[in-house]
């Protein structure tokens, strides 16, 4: 479905991402951990435009999207929920998921949008609110929400963890789940925390300072004893 | 009755001043920069509407309409030509350069009119109307009308319209914006386009108050504007309303209980009062620089 092939991001003369190459299949949960500061929101932004990539290529649904701007991203299906969610604020909780359905001119975008207040209760309660005043927790529903509203068939997910509580981040890692079994959306998750991470994941890569040391399926990256000992203590 | 009237005399040059100030503060609120140059985008309206009446015998809602869309189209192009390469440099290039363009359009019209004041067209004819005893002048009552008009429209395109909305969610986060599958350089153009269509309507009110234009009148017009935009809190719509309207009720009252001479002092005092005591402006928002 995604097919990264020796992807490439400078900041001037950093070299953030070196010829990491990776895919995710139709259907999987993908783990991308690592560190802070490996790379892993770097892969992100290249992956939904919003920084270009200096070299390799990104391919999903076999079209090349490796020159396509961030604007155009998410219509061919890709959705990003971006690293410290990055809600609109000064916008309502309701505005803000039509903000996700933007493109969409289909007749079932109202459906769309009750289906994300069954899935997040709390948006509904709070759907006159300006997004601002919502919890972190609540935040990151929001930005799920708002990304699900664009009907995509691969979802990024940045972090989702952080800065919630761990009974926040079971309930999220389970929303998590719930997409992805139950609305048949692919998700490729990037994420510091490596052990709720693998205890989803069908697959998942070990991103260290920009190149991928360890990659194979979420049971066996769990259990290689190098990556034990760096990530899950 | 003195009181009134001179209270609807603000009312509607505070109308013009709020038309000018929601060009800078949304532009404000969507390119992170203050545009000097729309003072002179005032200017051009004025101009154009006089062009397209006295000079080409146009009927005056043509040539409102031809100075709107004249202005709107050269707002976009400044943006195109002037700022959007320097989106990534420091504010004081972008600062600079809107002080050029302003320079720049004024001179043109220098060079292409002379500094001589031309007699704005005849659009409403001069006159009062009674209310209760109290005389308002047609174009004073006509000001009001269309500034009433404008600012509602524009509040019900921001707030209800879903391009309305994308331009807010630009304005918070255009990396998010993009994201959602917005254009964001289209929605800056959109934004530049109204707010100098909405200076093409106050440069026309400008024209047929004073009845003279001259190249020079957007500069004074702008910095009032501009005062009112950081009064009423830059990037707040509803603030440059507000603002306008006090600038302009300050300035009549200065005028007809004080002396004309101090009316600029009174509203310059107004800005350094509302920086020293509440620098975000009374919509404003204090927003913490992220580092």
């Amino acid at each position: 479905m995604l097919k990264v092939d020796n992807l490439d991001v400078y900041y001037g003369v950093i070299h953030a991402i070196k010829k990491v190459s990776f895919e995710v299949n139709e259907g999987e949960i993908v783990a991308l951990i690592g560190a802070n500061g490996a790379g892993k929101t770097s892969i992100m932004h290249a992956l939904s435009g919003l920084i270009k990539n200096s070299g390799g290529s990104i391919v999903f649904l076999d079209n090349d999207i490796t020159k396509t701007p961030a604007h155009k991203i998410i219509a061919q299906g890709l959705a990003q929920v971006p690293e410290g969610r990055r809600i609109f604020a000064q916008l309502t909780v309701q505005e803000n998921l039509e903000m996700g359905a933007y493109l969409r001119t289909d007749s079932k975008v109202d459906d769309d949008l009750e289906k994300v207040y069954e899935k997040f209760p709390r948006l509904r309660e709070r759907k006159t609110q300006l997004a601002g005043t919502l919890s972190g927790g609540e935040q990151q529903m929001l930005a799920m929400g708002r990304a699900l509203m664009s009907k995509p068939k691969l979802l990024l997910l940045d972090e989702p963890s952080m800065g919630l509580s761990p009974i926040l981040v079971n309930e999220i890692f389970d929303i998590i789940q719930e997409i992805n079994k139950e609305d048949g959306v692919t998700v490729l998750l990037v994420e510091q925390n490596a052990n709720k991470a693998l205890s989803i994941a069908n697959r998942a890569y070990v991103l260290e300072t920009g190149n991928i040391t360890v990659s194979g399926n979420a049971q066996d990256v769990a259990s290689n004893p190098k990556v034990r000992e760096a990530y899950l203590g | 009755m003195e009181f009134v009237a001179q209270m609807i005399n603000g009312l509607s040059t505070g109308g013009m001043y709020a038309l000018v100030a929601i060009g800078y503060t949304m532009v404000y609120g969507i390119a992170k920069m203050i545009n000097f140059a729309h003072g002179e985008i005032i200017m051009v309206g004025a101009y154009l509407a006089y062009i397209a009446t006295s000079m080409m015998g146009m009927p005056s809602y043509v040539s409102i309409v031809i100075s709107i869309f004249g202005c709107a189209l050269l707002g976009v192009v400044t943006e195109k030509v002037a700022y959007k390469p320097l989106r990534n440099s420091g504010s004081l290039a972008v600062l600079i350069t809107a002080i050029g363009v302003s320079y720049l359009l004024q001179n043109v019209f220098l060079v292409l009119f002379g500094s001589a004041a031309k007699t704005f067209p005849t659009y409403i004819p001069a006159g009062t109307i009674q209310f209760f005893g109290i005389s308002i002048t047609y174009v004073s009552l006509i000001s009001l009308i269309l500034t009433g008009i404008c600012s509602a429209a524009l509040l019900f395109f921001v707030n209800k319209t879903r391009i309305g909305k994308a331009m807010r969610a630009v304005s918070e986060d255009k990396g998010a914006a993009e994201l959602m599958g917005i254009n964001v350089n289209n929605t800056i153009s959109l934004t530049f386009a109204i707010g100098s269509g909405l200076g093409a309507i106050a440069g026309v009110i400008y024209g047929m108050s004073y009845s003279l234009i001259d190249p020079y009148i957007g500069a004074m017009l702008g910095i009032k504007a501009f005062i009112a935009a950081v009064l009423g809190g830059i990037g707040s719509i509803q603030g440059a309303m507000v603002g306008g309207i006090v600038i302009g009720i300050a300035e009549a009252f200065t005028i007809s209980y004080v002396s004309s001479t101090f009316s600029d002092a009174v509203v310059f005092g107004i800005l350094i009062f509302i920086l020293l005591v509440k620098p975000a402006g009374l919509f404003g928002k204090n927003v913490r620089e992220k580092v």
